[in-house]
């Protein structure tokens, strides 16, 4: 029997807050998605700075903020749900993950819901110019982040309240909590772009 | 600025580094230029040909001396031998990197020197021609600030020699670019944008380009030929081609508005299509359809079948007889 | 209330032994059958079938071109139309720079990467797996193309308006921005795993000083693809959303720009064409120093090196664009920073010649081929430096000087290190030695076909053949040039097909090549011949660059010694150890997954959106949807097993 000893001290098992892999995994996907804003953002700066007929870009004038405005609050209100879900779940409340969670995937679904109706009164539509292009696909790009990331919360949601995690092993709440985050991110850079840059003079 | 230095240069490297039995019969070469825009950068370019030659040969000198003069070191599988000292190497790399920045940085300076004279002529151009790049052909258009002098023909350019040339370079479909190698580097027609370069050609002569941009299945066959007349053949020139062609065949001519009118103009006829070349004064160019060599037989055939010529041509083969064929090419013949 | 001394224990530090091992086999050792080949999450595995399935690309590419070759070996030759040729040299262009220049790479990463690091598998080895399912699935999509007549054929950049609906109206775009689309997902997974790998996952005192270089050129690479590839990717499908759903990004009709497509399209392109030979250079850097029986001149400067060229790289996409009529100024810096970019790869050249100077070369195959390709770096090299230069670039630019040079770079920076890496790599995969015989062949055909290929190309470019033309009439001055270029090319496939005989026949026949065939210096000759599936029976603790050579290197800045055969034994369960990002010290027991079929699953569930992309059938779209959602929860569900949930395993408490 060959001998044995103990490593000096005791090593945590498993997936256990930032050492997680999957949670360094998700810090390099923000990364990638975040260049892919990056690079949409840049399409839309690009584009903008072309020559066009006077009030084509943006099509029909800056855009109205009386829905995206509070649609803005809605999503960073989403954030500090699930932020506060996390810190809950940190210190060992189940039931604060559970509603958190829960409070931040209907706030992102409502958010889903005005933007849908944002989109259905816009007078323009995905072929009528590069700007209408742009700004679909932008914020379709966006949306799409959204969708999975309150298909993420349902999940965690669900998770929770199975009770899969407690103040140690919570590691997918930490990876999930930090792709809402980003998305929310990415919200506010592409909020700046279309709403308040034309604002800022960058229009035609 | 001389340039008649660079150009002897040139020159001798030329006939001293020629290895192909190409020889003087490559008329897309560069390695010689032509013209005061062509001739810093054919400085530059053997300039940096004869670095890159030489950092070729003492590289692969280094490396061959590096494994020459040793003994072949032989390991049978999984041996252990001694392992050399880690240190040492570190003068290849300061002395190694060190020469090559230096090089690189002198190639730099000389770069943004040429590319200065490159970008802006001596002299203000006093001729503008307007370049539109298309699938696979190049419409060209003389401009002036007197209205009567503006026309329009395709793929042949002239210009006067010994002084500098304006072109605005515009995409008409896809991106193509204009290349007269022995004048000027490359530019691109893009469509959404009118790009400007000039270029000169310091004496008259034929100097024959190409299109540098793939641009669909025919890009192969869409060459440019560019004359430089004297200053005075080049009035006359553009003097005739403004001339309205008289008709002198009515019956060849009533053939050709009745089949191809619908893509080309002939001035003086009602023939006002733009999708195909001008072809008012066809019979002074020396190709057709960008490629072609302009004789009787190329003709006939290019107008019975584009297809054979130039597969892919956006040039329909003309539903005619063989009668009506001869009588739209006796006509095309008078256009001189 | 529960904290994280509820998950903790003090691992085994145990001596190598038989039993041990046996234990490790039996957790570590797979699935079997037909289930455990399209299981399989073992990194070597997933690492050889990178590797054989970017060879059988190769072929491919390498085929299309000899066939293209003839139709433009003398001028006016009728053997292809021009849609055809057009579609071959574009085929061939997207095989060798997507389907095979990187995936190679990727696969001897894959399969180095934790043996060369001293870990059990790579950090995230599911994802491991669905990155190479991904990969083939989108080389068998874009294939499908070609095979049905509808393959891409706007050159691999793929320029618009002629990638537009309107110049081209059949699918063959469409196939194209979707394979590309699919296949860059490939590559950024695989890219997230590399770094997550590197930063976790060396073993005990392996500090970022001590790694091979072929971890710096592969994790340089994949930095850079975190960022570079969705460039391209939003490129296509943006392009795939013009020419489908009728926007205007592109369509300069409506007030879009050919340009941005450009600039998106080269903001992804030269960042990878660093990232397709950064990798290749470690390769030599790791393997030309064992057969010069020395150390690596200059480590710190190469690793520095290679990071340099990849963030210059960033800098210097707008080469490609010279002839677009950008403003001076703009012209100016980016000739200059694609001058300046030589200075790194300058580093490289001398530190290989100044280890071969110092060193006493051993002349086996693999040292022919990493010490030619210090001459074709240097001749890509300095054809590169000819175009950086804009005045002169405005003549070679879309000449055959450019192919000449792109052929340099990739054939004389990835080819050949990747066969030379064969060579090296194939006893430590196979547990057989290559006949070096056949390999002398082989090199020599490889070698003498390629120059003779390729180097004539510099001067029909400099005589003015432009690229990508179908034929050309006489009186060019091109027609000897490119007989003898055709001559090469046949030659040079020739070579590639005596390694490829070298490659099967040894695997059959080869002489048994034991644990260090070479007495090289690192982690992965300390397992045997070929590693068993848990590399690493104890996990090794090193404390130099060179483990397997601090006996006979005299370094007196090393104040430990390695030690391999006595370390962390990690066997309750799959596991491996991670460790802190910069020190590498001992962090946390990693649990490692099963194999499991979800990667694949998840891989046909994305092929099925693209198919449905491609036949814009929103119902195709929407099921390939369903199923990646499907697939994705089933993935992260967490698991006790890995240590995911708040059930400790089983074997967590206490000492074990």
């Amino acid at each position: 029997m060959a001998e044995r000893v103990s490593f000096e001290r005791k090593l945590p098992v498993g997936a256990i807050d930032t050492r997680a892999s999957g949670w360094w995994a998700m810090i390099f996907t923000i990364f990638t998605e975040a260049s892919l804003f990056a690079y949409l953002l840049f399409s839309y700066y690009y584009l903008a700075v072309q020559p066009h007929l006077p009030g084509t870009f943006p099509q029909g004038g800056a855009p109205d903020l009386s829905l995206a405005l509070p649609n803005t609050i809605i999503l960073l209100a989403s954030s500090a749900a699930v932020a506060w879900a996390q810190f809950g779940i940190e210190h060992g409340s189940r039931w604060r993950l559970v509603a958190g969670l829960g409070l931040g995937a209907a706030l992102g679904l409502v958010f889903l819901i005005i933007q849908y109706f944002e989109w259905a009164a816009k007078p323009f539509g995905l072929a009528s110019s590069p700007y209408s292009s742009l700004y679909f696909t932008i914020t379709g790009f966006h949306m799409a982040h959204v969708v999975v990331g309150f298909l993420i919360l349902l999940a965690l949601t669900y998770w929770s309240g199975r009770g899969y995690f407690n103040r140690v092993r919570y590691a997918h709440i930490h990876i999930g909590a930090l792709y809402w985050h980003f998305v929310d991110a990415v919200w506010l850079a592409v909020f700046f772009t279309f709403y308040i840059t034309p604002l800022l003079g960058l229009k035609t | 600025m001389s340039v008649s230095k660079p150009v002897c240069l040139s020159g001798c490297f030329a006939a001293i580094l020629w290895v192909s039995p190409a020889a003087g019969a490559a008329p897309l070469q560069y390695l010689t230029g032509a013209g005061d825009k062509a001739d810093p950068v054919v400085a530059l370019t053997w300039g940096v040909i004869v670095i890159s030659l030489l950092v070729i040969v003492v590289i692969t000198a280094l490396l061959v001396g590096a494994v020459w003069k040793k003994p072949r070191l032989v390991m049978a599988v999984g041996e252990k031998t001694a392992i050399g000292p880690a240190e040492g190497g570190h003068n290849w790399l300061w002395i190694g990197v060190g020469l090559s920045s230096t090089v690189l940085l002198f190639t730099v300076v000389w770069t943004v020197v040429v590319l200065a004279k490159a970008i802006t002529p001596a002299t203000k151009p006093l001729v503008t021609i307007e370049i539109t790049g298309k699938q696979w052909w190049w419409q060209v258009k003389y401009d002036s600030s007197d209205p009567s002098r503006v026309f329009i023909t395709a793929n042949e350019i002239h210009i006067p020699a010994g002084q500098p040339v304006q072109f605005k370079l515009i995409g008409g479909d896809v991106i193509h670019s204009f290349w007269v190698p022995q004048l000027s580097g490359k530019t691109d027609t893009i469509p959404g944008q009118i790009n400007e370069t000039w270029l000169e050609a310091k004496n008259p002569g034929i100097y024959r380009g190409q299109c540098t941009e793939y641009c669909g299945v025919q890009h192969a066959h869409m060459g440019i030929v560019l004359i430089a007349d004297t200053p005075a053949d080049f009035r006359k020139w553009w003097d005739h081609q403004l001339q309205t062609p008289t008709i002198a065949d009515a019956l060849g001519a009533s053939e050709f508005v009745a089949h191809c009118a619908g893509c080309h103009t002939v001035r003086g006829t009602i023939a006002a299509g733009s999708l195909g070349p001008d072809l008012s004064h066809l019979m002074t160019r020396t190709t057709i359809a960008a490629s072609f060599p302009n004789d009787g037989p190329t003709l006939a055939r290019w107008i019975a079948n584009p297809q054979s010529l130039k597969p892919g041509s956006l040039m329909p083969a003309p539903e005619i007889t063989a009668q009506q064929r001869d009588q739209i090419l006796a006509y095309l013949e008078t256009l001189k | 209330m529960t904290t994280v001394s509820d998950y903790e224990r003090a691992p085994t530090v145990a001596r190598e032994d038989p039993q041990l091992a046996q234990h490790l086999e039996k957790m570590w050792e797979g699935k079997k059958g037909l289930y455990g080949w399209l299981s399989t999450v073992d990194h070597k595995k997933i690492g050889i079938r990178y590797i054989i399935t970017a060879f059988a690309f190769l072929v491919a590419g390498g085929v299309e071109a000899l066939i293209f070759r003839l139709q433009i070996s003398w001028s006016n030759v009728h053997l292809l139309t021009p849609e055809q040729y057009d579609q071959l040299f574009t085929v061939h262009g997207m095989t060798m720079i997507f389907l095979y220049a990187g995936p190679v790479l990727s696969g001897f990463s894959n399969y180095l990467w934790p043996l060369l690091l001293g870990a059990r598998d790579m950090a995230l080895p599911r994802l491991n797996a669905l990155s190479y399912w991904i990969y083939l699935c989108a080389g068998i999509f874009l294939y499908s193309a070609f095979f049905l007549g509808f393959g891409p054929n706007d050159g691999w950049f793929n320029y618009v308006p002629y990638a537009a609906r309107a110049y081209n109206a059949g699918p063959n775009i469409d196939m194209y921005a979707l394979g590309m689309i699919l296949l860059g997902i490939s590559t950024t997974v695989g890219a997230i795993n590399f770094i997550v790998t590197f930063l976790r996952l060396r073993c005990p005192g392996m500090s970022i000083n001590r790694v091979p270089i072929l971890i710096w050129g592969t994790l340089t690479a994949s930095a850079a693809n975190i960022f570079a590839i969705p460039a391209v990717s939003l490129a296509f499908f943006l392009l795939w959303m013009d020419r489908n759903l009728g926007t205007h990004f592109f369509d300069v009709t409506a007030g879009g720009s050919a340009l941005l497509w450009q600039h998106l399209f080269w903001m992804f392109g030269h960042p990878w064409v660093y990232a397709i030979v950064l990798p290749a250079m470690g390769m030599v850097s790791d393997g030309l120093p064992v057969f010069c029986r020395r150390p690596l001149v200059g480590y710190t400067v190469v690793a520095l090196a290679t990071v340099a060229t990849m963030v210059l790289g960033f800098g210097v996409w707008v080469h490609h664009m010279f002839a677009t009529g950008l403003p001076g100024v703009s012209l100016s810096f980016f000739s200059a920073a694609s001058i300046i970019i030589v200075v790194p790869s300058a580093v490289g050249v001398f530190a290989w010649l100044a280890t071969i100077s110092l060193g006493r070369p051993v002349f086996t195959t693999a040292f022919l081929f990493f010490a030619s390709f210090i001459v074709l770096f240097t001749i890509g090299g300095v054809s590169g430096f000819m175009t950086g230069s804009v005045p002169v670039d405005w003549q070679l630019t879309d000449t055959y000087f450019v192919v000449a040079h792109l052929h340099y770079v990739l054939i004389g920076i990835n080819v050949f290190p990747v066969v030379g890496a064969t060579y090296f790599w194939f006893p430590k995969m196979t547990g057989k030695l290559m006949d070096e015989r056949l390999g002398s062949w082989n090199f020599w055909t490889m070698f003498c076909g390629f120059n003779l290929g390729f180097f004539p190309m510099h001067i029909s470019g400099l005589l003015g053949m432009p690229r990508r033309i179908y034929t050309y009439g006489e009186g060019m001055g091109w027609d000897w040039l490119n007989l003898i270029t055709t001559l090469g090319s046949f030659l040079f496939a020739a070579g590639v097909l005596l390694f490829i005989w070298n490659v099967v026949k040894s695997y059959r026949y080869g002489v048994s090549a034991g644990a260090n065939p070479w007495d090289a210096p690192s982690l992965e000759w300390a397992t045997t011949s070929p590693p068993p599936p848990y590399n690493f029976t104890v996990i090794p603790n090193v404390a130099s660059r060179h483990p397997l050579w601090e006996d006979r290197l005299e370094d007196p800045e090393r104040k430990e010694k390695s030690f391999i055969g006595v370390g962390l034994a990690l066997d309750q369960g799959k596991e491996t150890l991670a460790t802190t990002s910069l020190d590498a010290e001992p962090d946390l027991i990693l649990k490692m997954p099963d194999d499991t079929l979800v990667p694949l699953l998840l891989a046909l569930c994305l092929t099925v959106i693209a198919v449905g992309l491609a036949l814009v059938n929103w119902w195709v779209v929407i099921l390939g949807g369903l199923c990646t959602a499907i697939s994705i929860a089933a993935w992260l569900w967490p698991e006790a097993k890995l240590g995911e949930t708040a059930v400790p395993a089983v074997t967590e408490r206490g000492n074990g």
